[in-house]
């Protein structure tokens, strides 16, 4: 009976994580051995014997990597900046009874049931250099009927036009994590602190922030996390160029693997892309373990 | 506070009518999307963007459905994301029960792992898996493509129902496995129902996300006629590469399924989105 008994945790697992380790577990591990390799994606991988590291020493010459990986870091640093400013002003504005507060929530995060692709495909229209809505407000502005801004296509804009698209979808995101995290802001400390004098900032800085700091490290490290996922807004509206100056690292590997066919090489920006997220994924983790080692 | 004594003060108006300002530039993409979607790609280019149309149309929706491919690409989504959504609630609900309900060697490694692996910035995965699935023959075909939703979605789904299964008061399971109901009768019979809510969020939440998934379909699958509707618009882009007008009007009609969801089920939605954050 008790033998039984043991087992039975076993037999629920036992599906779901087979699978979870060959398709996830494993394929994580297996990177690391075809970043040694030399792929074209058709016949075998075929470890490097001369020299196993030749796809990272030729990774850390290549200019595109280190664009990609710069990219990255001004997508992490607009990331956990602007929509998390913009979502928290938004969550304290609407956590309150004002007029048409549902309205306003509803419109803050219906970006996020777009697919990116779609986002990516609207926001390319917008940015049209001719037909474009923005190039025609800016127009009609500046009275300027020759004025044509490259949004995509000018190497020093178009990595933020892109950035703009993913704020945009974001902040409601954001938005919608502090407004749940306000839920659990007992009412009655807010009163307390009015009636021991605290203003409407000191309210904000002294009480209201520092019960959401548990909020802001998950919508950071999610941020973070997200930025180094990019891949569909880059893929869609510029494919990474011109000339690479949009490119970042997910689309830079795909590039490499389903383009170039040099999957071995892919394989090690993947790894790099790995290592990266590893720390964040890290603290994430740390974080969890803390609340569970409370139980 | 009714609206009247809310614009009492001017500084609650002047706030609210900031709200509003950002609120409309916020939905502009929306808008301009709409409004693009029913006019000529001609009358765009002899009046510009911003002009009053001369003529109104519904035939860029019609060419995105019929010459665009939606009709093919659109239900190969559905193809697509109800196998791999009712394969992962169904698995992860069984391994959110034994790492719930059970204590055995393993069981908080194996919930990290979950955790860690829905972290992952799933690029990582790309190659490997390209490999797998072709090795198992199963590159450009759908199967392959739900396997690995199926698979990787387990993650995030095991570690938000295991958290939600663990605050089911732990005497109604001990009363039915008194009166000598197997385990596998107390998962489907006591714990999903009480799971429901959980479930339902969640498959709200992923639902959207197997639906709007880009890089595995154009990863997994070549043959254009086995495409999703994302990898579909970046074919339809390609194709009518001038014509915005009809590229904006497939965009709008690959949004029509979310957006329902959203609609009906928006509660769900948010519910699953905090849920997933707030541990």
């Amino acid at each position: 009976m008790l033998a039984k008994k043991k087992i039975v945790p076993y037999l629920f697992l036992i599906i779901p994580l087979v699978l979870y380790l060959i398709w996830v577990i494993g394929p994580m591990g297996y990177t690391f051995y075809l970043s040694l390799t030399k792929w074209d994606g058709l016949s075998k991988p075929e470890l490097i014997q001369s020299n196993p590291f030749r796809n990272y020493e030729r990774l850390f010459r290549d200019p595109v990597f280190f664009t990609s990986l710069k990219n990255n870091l001004k997508w992490i640093l607009s990331f956990i900046t602007i929509p998390v400013v913009l979502g928290l002003g938004l969550a304290i504005a609407l956590n309150r009874s004002i007029p048409w507060a549902k309205f306003f929530k509803a419109s803050f995060y219906s970006p996020l049931v777009l697919s990116l692709v779609v986002c990516g495909l609207i926001w390319s229209w917008m940015y049209h250099p001719a037909g474009g809505l923005i190039n025609s407000v800016l127009r009609r502005i500046t009275g300027n009927p020759e004025l044509s801004i490259g949004w995509l296509s000018d190497e020093k804009l178009v990595m933020w036009s892109i950035i703009i698209v993913a704020i945009w979808r974001q902040a409601g995101y954001v938005m919608v994590l502090y407004l749940a995290g306000l839920q659990g802001v007992d009412p009655q400390l807010l009163d307390a602190s009015k009636v021991d004098g605290c203003n409407g900032w000191n309210t904000f800085r002294h009480v209201i922030l520092p019960l959401l700091a548990p909020v802001t490290v998950i919508v950071v490290v999610i941020s973070i996390i997200d930025s180094l996922r990019a891949f569909d807004l880059v893929s869609v509206m510029t494919r990474g160029g011109p000339f690479n100056s949009s490119s970042v690292l997910a689309n830079f590997m795909y590039i490499e693997a389903f383009n170039n066919y040099k999957m071995g090489y892919a394989a090690a920006i993947s790894v790099i892309l790995f290592a990266i997220s590893a720390v964040f994924i890290f603290i994430y983790l740390w974080n969890i373990m803390k609340d569970e080692m409370e139980y | 506070m009714t609206t009247r004594k809310f614009f009492s003060s001017p500084w609650r108006a002047l706030g609210f009518f900031l709200l509003l300002l950002v609120t409309m530039i916020w939905l502009l993409p929306f808008l301009t999307a709409l409004l693009t979607s029913v006019r000529t790609n001609n009358d765009i280019l002899t009046q510009g963007f911003i002009a009053i149309p001369k003529e109104w149309t519904l035939g860029n929706f019609r060419t995105a459905w019929e010459r665009g491919g939606l009709s093919n690409y659109l239900p190969n989504s559905f193809y697509i994301t109800i196998p791999a959504l009712m394969g992962t609630l169904l698995l992860s609900s069984l391994s959110a029960y034994a790492l719930a309900r059970f204590r055995f060697a393993g069981n908080r490694l194996i919930f990290f792992l979950y955790v860690g692996g829905t972290m992952l910035p799933f690029q990582v995965l790309m190659l490997p898996v390209f490999r797998l699935t072709d090795a198992l023959g199963l590159y450009d075909t759908h199967l392959g493509i739900i396997l690995f939703h199926t698979a990787f979605q387990l993650g995030f789904c095991t570690f938000l129902l295991r958290n939600y299964m663990r605050t089911v008061p732990g005497e109604i399971l001990e009363a039915a496995r008194i009166d000598g109901c197997g385990e596998f009768r107390i998962w489907w019979q006591i714990m999903m129902p009480l799971t429901l809510p959980a479930v339902a969020a969640l498959a709200t939440l992923e639902f959207t996300w197997i639906f709007n998934d880009y890089l595995w379909s154009i990863v997994l699958l070549r043959t254009d006629a086995l495409k999703p509707v994302t990898a579909g618009l970046a074919t339809l882009q390609g194709q009518w590469i001038m014509d915005w007008t009809v590229i904006v009007a497939g965009a709008l009609l690959a949004t029509v399924p979310t957006i329902i969801v959203f609609i009906f089920l928006q509660r769900y939605f948010i519910e699953g989105l905090t849920l997933g954050a707030s541990k």
